[in-house]
């Protein structure tokens, strides 16, 4: 493990560097042109996963790690999902009971 | 036990079937030393708060009934009489990868046992840190004392848009400053020669904690600013 990450040429951290400042100043022009609608919310979010995914995988070398370690930190997460559906229901329930029986 | 470990033979299997002889052989299940393995799984927890927050954000989000302030204009900047919007906060995030960056280069040059560059990068990384929490400070001012914002309501919009940012922000910025101190304190220590028997583990290790606070301020980005 620690031979492994010897090994790496500071040159790959400058470049996943430049290339999140790349990505970084693609999402920053989503909003700087306006972008709408569901273009908006799809080039956030693959901006989000690109950027996300190169941190973890070079700076934090998750790449190099074992299968068992990968399944530890990337399955657990995955019931958050769960949870976003719920309060999505509950969310759109509130809203239209305010909606439906408040004046606001 | 660091030493034993990084020579065992018995991690080399790849894939699935390596992950099944990890869990099931007599020996360790993760090829780590203890503390890297118990940073993961600290941060793991800290994955799932940070989760929680920007949940109950989406919740109350979707549930307002009054418009949602815009936050393109609410963190928009006035430089040199030019409407700028969104640029402190695309600042501040350029300043946080490029910590990360930094932290990447000093885990790497602990391992190759280049003390002073370490030192130097890390000592790098805790001052982009500062300077992070600096601009937010200078944000939570503006938003405080210019737009009158308050956890309970603005005068912008929805009232739930204060408590979220503060609650969300603030927390992202404990941890800014919680790992301030953390670089300083192993920076110091890897100078004055306190690892040189133990080995440079603990740069790696703080440089997960470091690079999953850049991680969590790209969906706090993403979510809260950008939405």
């Amino acid at each position: 493990m620690s031979e492994s990450t010897a090994e790496h040429p500071i040159g790959i951290y400058l470049k996943i560097w430049l290339l999140l400042f790349v990505l970084s100043t693609f999402s920053y022009l989503v909003d700087w042109f306006q972008l709408q609608g569901y273009l908006r919310w799809s080039l956030i979010l693959l901006f989000m996963f690109l950027k996300a995914g190169y941190i973890m995988a070079i700076f934090m070398h998750v790449q190099w790690e074992r299968l068992a370690l990968k399944w530890l930190l990337f399955a657990p997460p995955l019931v958050i999902l769960v949870l976003v559906g719920m309060m999505t229901l509950e969310g759109d329930y509130i809203f239209w009971t305010r909606q439906t029986f408040f004046d606001r | 036990m660091t030493t034993e470990s990084n020579s065992n033979e018995a991690y080399t299997e790849p894939g699935v079937a390596g992950m099944v002889a990890d869990w099931s052989a007599d020996k360790q299940a993760f090829d780590m030393p203890w503390g890297k393995l118990m940073m993961w799984i600290f941060l793991l927890s800290d994955t799932f708060i940070f989760s929680m927050f920007l949940t109950s954000y989406m919740k109350v989000r979707i549930a307002a009934t009054d418009p949602w302030p815009n936050t393109s204009e609410v963190f928009a900047m006035e430089v040199a009489g030019v409407h700028l919007p969104l640029l402190l906060i695309a600042i501040m995030t350029f300043i946080l990868i490029t910590s990360s960056g930094t932290m990447a280069m000093a885990v790497n040059y602990g391992y190759r046992g280049d003390k002073r560059k370490t030192v130097l990068f890390i000592a790098l990384t805790a001052l982009f840190g500062a300077l992070f929490v600096g601009l937010q400070a200078f944000e939570w001012t503006k938003l405080i004392v210019e737009e009158g914002i308050r956890p309970w309501g603005n005068p912008l919009g929805a009232a739930q848009f204060g408590s979220t940012f503060f609650m969300i922000t603030g927390f992202h910025g404990m941890h800014v400053t919680a790992g301030v101190i953390y670089l300083l304190w192993v920076a110091r220590r890897v100078h004055s020669g306190y690892y040189d028997d133990k080995g440079f583990e603990i740069v790696e290790i703080t440089g997960l904690y470091w690079h999953f606070v850049d991680l969590v301020w790209v969906f706090i980005f993403a979510f809260f600013y950008l939405w």
